[in-house]
């Protein structure tokens, strides 16, 4: 049942990145890129379980403050540069 | 019997929560404009998030690894609505619009 | 004084909740490490009622039961939304009654939480949402979660 849950979860981290991809905008890679990260906490906590090995819950933890901190911080920086670098007219 | 009771529960929980993940990152790529493809990672956030992880505890017994599991679904639960808010305020401020169904006039809820 | 002692409380509870190790070298680092973090706050002036909101303990555990039912029906109505592509995305104003920052900090996150609504922007009390559906928008004009917000933090 572990397995199921991890290949689903490596399917929403392939849809993320797909989405991370094309864009169009910057918020739209940004949200994709928090949302592969919430799936990296999941996918650790799913493998630690398959694996028989619930250590990787710490690993999965740190991810999730890391994954916080960083979108507010690549926010941080991009609020403050000009409106046209940040917004790609398609 | 409470074992398989539990397995069963977890198992259950564990499909559910991941075909809402799987839901959701399918409304990442279909929905059009990037104010709604927030409402497609807020699902996954929070209930395709929430079931695996309660998935998960019933496996975990009561012992630390349940602690720790609870802290962290609590963390990302906390968290992801704030990331979502300023992401959306970001982009709202640097101009970017939001793609409406119709005219309106921003109070015509009732419309 | 007394949040400086719940800080230590909660942070010791944290501590031993993810170590795991009971020795006396692990637990004594532990206790440095609080005693670093609960001076660095106490320098930073950072702990009151707001970031430890012990007055709202009692009150919580209903709002958030009530709030984990709304989580659940808004998920599952955007889940199905999202297979059938049914959606008409609507930017509404919404006023939030509390006369607390806390409590229209809560409002706001409550509404960002449940899948359907997001709170794009925050004016003195007036909360701008972007909501997938008209539904959603109307849910919650009737204004239910503000006022159990309103109950919870004033």
């Amino acid at each position: 049942m572990f397995l199921t849950a991890t290949a689903a979860i490596l399917v929403v981290m392939l849809m993320a990145l797909i989405r991370a991809f094309l864009g169009p905008t910057l918020y739209d890679r940004i949200l994709a890129v928090n949302m592969f990260g919430t799936n990296t906490v999941l996918l650790i906590a799913v493998v630690g379980f398959l694996m028989g090995r619930p250590e990787f819950l710490d690993i999965a933890m740190v991810y999730a403050l890391v994954n916080f901190i960083s979108v507010i911080a690549i926010l941080r920086y991009f609020e403050y540069s000009p409106p046209d670098e940040t917004v790609e007219h398609k | 019997m409470i074992a398989l009771a539990l397995d069963v529960g977890s198992w259950i929980l564990l499909v559910a929560g991941s075909f809402i993940c799987v839901t959701g990152g399918v409304g990442m790529l279909r929905f059009p404009d990037f104010f709604t493809r927030i409402h497609a990672a807020g699902v996954t956030d929070t209930l395709g998030a929430g079931l695996i992880f309660t998935g998960l505890m019933l496996q975990a017994g009561l012992s630390l690894v349940l602690a720790k599991l609870v802290m962290i679904l609590l963390f990302m639960l906390f968290t992801s609505p704030t990331a979502s808010h300023a992401v959306a305020k970001a982009a709202l401020h640097s101009g970017l619009e939001p793609q409406l169904d119709d005219v309106d006039d921003r109070s015509g809820v009732d419309s | 004084m007394r949040h400086t002692i719940s800080l230590s409380l909660l942070l010791a509870i944290f501590w031993l909740l993810n170590s795991g190790h009971y020795t006396w070298l692990i637990l004594s680092l532990g206790l440095l490490s609080i005693a670093i973090v609960v001076w660095v706050t106490h320098v930073m002036d950072v702990v009151d009622h707001e970031s430890l909101p012990w007055h709202l303990t009692a009150r919580i555990p209903g709002y958030n039961l009530w709030l984990l039912k709304e989580v659940m029906v808004a998920s599952l109505d955007v889940a199905i939304r999202i297979w059938t592509g049914a959606i008409s995305p609507i930017v509404v104003d919404v006023k939030a009654s509390q006369k607390t920052d806390m409590g229209k900090v809560i409002y706001a996150n409550s509404i960002t939480l449940t899948p359907g609504t997001v709170s794009i922007n925050i004016q003195d009390d007036i909360i701008t949402v972007h909501a997938l559906t008209r539904v959603g928008a109307r849910n919650l004009a009737e204004g239910e979660m503000d006022r159990r917000v309103s109950r919870l933090a004033g």
